[in-house]
């Protein structure tokens, strides 16, 4: 099968929900064409979280420049589980960070498109190197402590989690810390797709109730269907009032979702959370996001 | 090649997966837990013949290591295994502390090591972790060459006192031991005879080793000695040392950073014992990368060919006098990085 990708771009802006909907439709039609070509990756993942991260990077949340990267004024998005970066690959290409013609490049020798984000690699766009789960959280801890006291600016800082992920004890220490330093302006994401690799979270090694830890460790915690486009939105409002409003409390969004969303054969599937569509599963699943 | 034959290519993660079965029909203490990645390590082999000796830990590498301690002062003899990038350095303190202080019965299975994990990157390519672990007191470090020494040495690190390291990888590598070629912990085995040099090898660099004696034999006619390290702690000075006098220059070849690993092993023994020019294949400090396994080894110098050319200059050094016998001035060319 011959791979193409477009070059179609998106602004970052308020928009209604049938909009999302096109956008999440091209991103995940860019993580099937791209894992497929890399015969290798995670599939389920990045296409259960798409609607949330359509709605963060192209929903008007988030301040970023794809001109300027390193903009000094811009906010930042850690992905804390980092093995989901076909998704912000995706999404980073369609803001204009980088030809989306790269995407065919993902998770071969010499790419900046690593199998797990490498910020050695350059990619702009990109904020820190994660792939060993429970660190990118920590990360977000420092980058969002460092702008509410050092430097004293107006930037949020965004991570996003798996919710196998959160079974890290030092996710619970950068969850400390982050309500002890009243981290108004960090907004923590978890995916809460309840599949890890080895089989539902909950058999593996359960984290619920997952709203009542990070509310013990004082977060602002909003649960949505991550799938619901006007949640998605009112929870990143909720997070911006949090933020103007000074709570003195970190924002936790529990988004519940489906691994593998958009493909019938991946939905809800824990099997699909570390492997790559072949031939003829990548043409079936293209079929249906149309 | 020498009477090795390939036999066929398996992951060495399948022979830690099936001794860990073997072990666990023979001893009932045997328990084992389990980091998310069961199917990724062959500790699902376990998981379904023992379910009520197997525990899910989830992604928690510190927490079950330390389990693991508490298991094992309960008279268990409990392994864990995880990726490597995970089981060696998210839980290094817990390793020393816990495991090595206490001088107790948990093994660890270090999964898809080295470069060879591919396309998943730098962060899942442990490079790094044998440099570590062989600083630490009690620990035993195993690195088998190919599925039949995996498989014997995660039964002999169960039937062994003591914490130990069992270092695996993901990707088929030729076979080439039989049940019946000699394995025993802390014992290098010569797998080819030679005075001319020799070439000290872990893990599948092992096959590389074997490739590159046949094409110095071939090429050169210079008769290479292959010795198998599979036991990187505690090291076999007996046979090193005797390399390093008979032969008087060695190679070493590992799937890991040149510095602190076998080589740095090997080093120690040949500096104190018997000083003859070395030189180090492996990882030559930097990251890996993304890529396919076969394209990995070649882009970062871990084949054959590496350790040909390292053959010949290592022999190369020798002939010209070694430091010991020359001045400063005449040797400054030898020095380059490793
Ligand atoms: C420290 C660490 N341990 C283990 C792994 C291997 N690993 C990668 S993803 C994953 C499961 C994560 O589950 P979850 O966060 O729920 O992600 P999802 O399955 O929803 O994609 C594991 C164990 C890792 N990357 N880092």
């Amino acid at each position: 099968m011959q791979i193409e990708f477009d070059d179609l771009v998106f602004e970052n802006k308020p928009r209604e929900p049938k909009e999302f909907a096109e956008i999440a439709l091209k991103i995940r039609t860019d993580i099937i064409k791209s894992l497929f070509l890399a015969k290798s990756g995670h599939s389920g993942g990045p296409l259960g979280i798409t609607d949330v991260m359509t709605v963060l990077y192209f929903g008007g949340f988030m301040r970023y420049n794809p001109k300027e990267p390193n903009w000094k004024g811009r906010d930042r998005f850690v992905l804390s589980a980092g093995h989901l970066c076909p998704v912000l690959y995706s999404v980073l290409a369609r803001a204009g960070y980088f030809p989306v013609e790269e995407l065919k490049t993902l998770r071969k020798y010499g790419s900046r498109l690593q199998g797990h984000p490498g910020i050695d690699m350059n990619l702009p766009g990109l904020e820190a190197s994660t792939g060993s789960l429970g660190q990118g959280i920590s990360i977000a801890v420092g980058m969002a402590l460092s702008d509410k006291y050092l430097d004293k600016n107006d930037r949020k800082v965004f991570t996003l989690t798996g919710d196998g992920e959160i079974q890290e004890g030092s996710v619970w220490e950068a969850a400390m810390s982050a309500g002890n330093f009243k981290l108004d302006n960090l907004c923590v994401i978890v995916d809460n797709n309840d599949c890890q690799i080895d089989g539902r979270v909950h058999e593996v090694m359960s984290v619920y109730p997952i709203d009542k830890k990070f509310e013990a460790f004082n977060f602002e915690v909003i649960n949505i269907d991550g799938h619901n486009y006007t949640e998605i939105v009112e929870a990143l409002n909720k997070f911006n009032q949090n933020f103007q409003n000074n709570i003195g409390k970190p924002t936790a969004i529990i988004a519940k979702t489906f691994m593998g969303k958009g493909v019938s054969f991946m939905e809800d599937k824990y099997e699909w959370h570390g492997i790559p569509p072949n031939e003829e599963q990548a043409i079936k699943a293209l079929q249906e996001l149309v | 090649m020498f009477g090795y034959e390939l036999l066929g290519k398996k992951p060495t993660r399948h022979g830690f997966g099936k001794g860990l079965v073997e072990l666990g029909e023979k001893y009932d203490n045997v328990v084992v837990l389990g980091g998310d990645i069961t199917g990724s390590v062959m500790t699902s082999f376990f998981k379904e013949r023992f379910p009520e000796r197997f525990f899910s830990i989830g992604v928690a590498e510190q927490n079950a290591t330390t389990i693991a301690v508490g298991l094992a002062l309960s008279g268990k003899i409990a392994f864990f295994s995880s990726y490597s990038a995970f089981a060696a350095f998210r839980n290094a303190d817990q390793l020393r502390i816990s495991v090595c202080y206490n001088n107790v019965n948990v093994k660890i299975g270090g999964g898809h090591s080295g470069i060879t994990v591919g396309p998943d990157g730098a962060t899942h390519q442990s490079l790094e972790e044998l440099s570590f672990l062989r600083t630490l007191p009690n620990m035993t470090l195993i690195v088998p060459c190919d599925y039949e020494e995996a498989r014997k040495a995660t039964i002999a690190i169960g039937e062994m006192f003591g914490p130990a390291y069992i270092r695996f990888g993901r990707s088929a590598v030729p076979m080439f031991t039989k049940e019946d070629t000699p394995f025993e912990i802390g014992k290098a085995q010569v797998l080819v005879d030679g005075n001319e040099v020799a070439i000290i090898a872990a893990g599948l660099l092992v096959w590389e080793a074997l490739i590159a004696a046949e094409e110095l034999r071939k090429r050169k006619g210079i008769k290479a000695r292959v010795i198998n390290s599979a036991t990187i702690k505690p090291i076999d000075i007996k046979t090193i040392t005797d390399a390093a006098i008979e032969c008087g220059c060695i190679v070493t070849a590992e799937e890991h950073q040149v510095h602190g690993g076998l080589g740095g092993a090997v080093a120690e023994v040949v500096t104190k014992n018997f000083p003859v020019p070395i030189e180090f294949v492996g990882v030559k400090d930097s990251f890996g990368g993304s890529g396919e396994p076969e394209e990995l080894m070649e882009k970062f110098g871990l084949t054959w060919k590496e350790i040909y050319a390292s053959a010949l200059k290592a022999i190369e050094r020798r002939d010209k006098g070694f430091i010991g016998y020359r001045k400063i001035s005449q040797v400054e060319s030898y020095f380059d990085n490793l």
